[in-house]
């Protein structure tokens, strides 16, 4: 399998910094990253996303959730792209641009915290199923197959629709579909690793399982799962707008992209396309980020591929 | 052949016996009372522990589960709170629904993918492979239920060519915006797939040798390159067929398309336990289905491939 390939060489670059300042991986791997002009356009636009969500109510031009039909009379109601709004208003007078930018908070919270509960479980499970194999492998194998066979979207759904409405809930639900991918990749790079020679000279002075798991073996494991994350969290954002859209997850008026769509819908085919059109040109941005990088940091931090 | 079939039918037994545990759990550990919501709004308590006791509510979880488990290897899984409807029946009568949609979908997506896949591979950096991979990013990036409303919007309100929503009486023309919709995503994945498992067939000697012995392109490419190639292929496919029965639960809600998406979808807002859990159960086994269906397809396309 590739996978011992993949799992070894970062092994040998460690013992080599030992010797002389050699580049590390990480150096290596960001040199070619740098090279990669479309994944610099993903890491820009998560960058770019990152920062409108940070400072929203500084770049916002309105208050999200303000109608502005009580200020600005009539014409604020579902009005066109003008210079004054430029992507439009929603059918109570609220600025769309203003919405869309808010909306980037859910969805990059969302993205994070769901991939940070999927790298838990999903780090822990692998590297216990591929360091004790046996039945506990199996066992863990077994729920993975299991969690596998469940249309994604399905799943997430079952969780989340009989349940008061709260973000934890949305991306907890989503980690908790989401780990297994995560846990496949540690686990195959944990069975190739452990053959290796250090961790053997690390058992025979006696280091016990967890500190071989988490000193020895993991850090040689970070670069397949970062790659797998970065994809992750574009499948993550999509599945957090897939529900919204259906109209579970998030509770009204907060800004999110997946709602708008779904609001915005009715009025998309009586001709008022804004309202739907500028939120799923947002996800698809962000989205689009994210797979850029995720493409870019596979290329520049797999070694199977220096050719 | 036949002995690793049966070896991989048998490996999924297990699996499915752990998806009826998790949809038990899913569904049955949450708030609010399916009794209280089958008596109504203005459900009288006595109703409401009457109902409960006929549907054995008030069994100890474990009891409940193994009564739930028998069920649903008997496909017994009683009728919808909503209407009454046989779970089976309510599934069944929407299934043609979606084989439609899905098959043409996948068709969409296999043709597109692998014809642009293949054209991109074969003409590597040319315009034509930046545009197609350009566009197949695109097509992954951009969520399908927004695309879908892009096209309802362009084709059915602005144009007018086609309708945008529903089915009408069955007509062909209803079927080509929800199954491009759904295409969409697969067609990018399978060409990103075709691309890149082409590249590296490409390159290796026994190609050079069949161009070198004078074989039309067509040979070399179709017949000895593809067909090695398609391995991965093969296994995007099946993978996408799991995000399809996903697409199709937002696809079918977009455009209005009576299939078990929507079902789903409706169950879930009325709490229709009994078809959530069948449909659940439903979709994961039909999905367990296509992966062995895949499986059994490595064997044929390279007999090498054998249990473990």
């Amino acid at each position: 399998m590739g996978e011992t390939l993949l799992g070894s060489a970062p092994a040998k670059q460690q013992i080599r910094a030992g010797e002389r300042k050699g580049r590390s991986l990480w150096a290596d791997g960001w040199r070619r990253l740098k090279k990669n002009r479309l994944a610099m356009l993903g890491l820009f636009i998560i960058l770019l996303m990152t920062v409108l969500a940070i400072f929203a109510p500084l770049i916002a031009p309105y208050d999200p959730i303000e109608q502005l039909i009580w200020t600005e009379g009539k014409a604020a109601k579902l009005a066109p792209p003008s210079a004054k709004h430029w992507f439009g208003t929603d059918l109570y007078g609220r600025d769309i641009l203003s919405r869309t930018i808010y909306g980037t908070r859910i969805s990059l919270t969302i993205a994070v915290a769901a991939s940070i509960v999927s790298l838990v479980i999903g780090v822990t499970l692998g590297a216990v199923a591929g360091y004790y194999g046996g039945r506990v492998d199996d066992s863990i194998s077994w729920l993975i197959n299991v969690i596998y066979a469940f249309p994604f979207l399905l799943f997430v759904l079952s969780i989340v629709a009989f349940r008061p409405a709260s973000l934890s809930l949305v991306y907890v639900a989503i980690g908790f579909v989401s780990w297994p991918s995560i846990a496949r990749v540690v686990r195959g790079q944990v069975l190739a690793i452990k053959e290796t020679e250090f961790v053997e000279a690390a058992q025979a002075v006696g280091a016990r399982d967890f500190k071989i798991i988490f000193r020895h073996i993991l850090p040689n494991v970070i670069a397949p799962v970062i790659v797998q994350i970065t994809l992750g969290m574009g499948s993550v954002i999509m599945i957090e707008a897939s529900l919204t859209f259906l109209g579970f997850g998030t509770q009204p008026p907060t800004p999110s992209w997946g709602y708008m769509i779904n609001q915005g819908r009715e009025y998309l085919l009586s001709g008022q396309w804004w309202w739907s059109v500028f939120p799923g040109a947002a996800i698809s941005l962000t989205v689009l980020g994210f797979n850029l990088l995720g493409d870019g940091l596979r290329d520049a931090l797999d070694p199977r591929l220096n050719k | 052949m036949g002995r690793y079939a049966f070896r991989r039918l048998i490996g999924a037994i297990p699996v499915f016996i752990g998806v009826i545990i998790v949809v038990f759990i899913l569904t049955t550990i949450v708030p609010g009372d399916p009794a209280r919501i089958m008596a109504g709004q203005a459900g009288k308590p006595e109703t409401i522990a009457k109902i409960r006791r006929e549907m054995g509510l008030d069994d100890p979880i474990l009891v409940q589960m193994w009564r739930f488990f028998k069920s649903a290897i008997t496909f017994n899984l009683g009728r919808s709170y909503r209407n009454n409807m046989d779970v089976n029946e309510a599934i069944w009568s929407r299934f043609p629904a979606t084989v439609r949609l899905g098959l043409a979908g996948m068709v969409i997506a296999i043709v597109l993918g692998m014809t642009f896949g293949i054209i991109s591979a074969v003409k590597q950096y040319s315009f034509l492979d930046y545009a197609s991979m350009f566009v197949a990013l695109l097509g992954i990036s951009a969520p399908s239920f927004w695309v879908g409303l892009l096209l309802i919007y362009l084709f059915a309100v602005t144009l007018r060519w086609i309708p945008g929503t529903g089915t009408g009486n069955g007509e062909f023309v209803y079927l080509i915006l929800p199954a491009v919709t759904l295409g969409i995503r697969p067609a990018a994945l399978i060409a990103r797939m075709t691309r890149s498992s082409m590249l590296e067939v490409i390159r290796q000697d026994y190609i050079r040798t069949a161009w070198a012995k004078g074989l039309g392109a067509k040979t070399v490419i179709l017949k000895h390159a593809l067909k090695n190639a398609m391995i991965p292929v093969i296994t995007i496919i099946g993978v996408e067929t799991a995000s399809l029965l996903s697409g199709v639960v937002l696809i079918e809600s977009v455009f209005q398309w009576p299939g078990v998406g929507r079902l789903f979808v409706e169950a879930l807002t009325y709490r229709d336990f009994p078809i959530i859990r069948g449909e659940v159960l439903f979709l994961a086994g039909l999905f367990i289905f296509a992966n062995l269906i895949v499986d059994m397809s490595y064997a044929f396309f390279d007999p090498r491939i054998r249990y473990d």
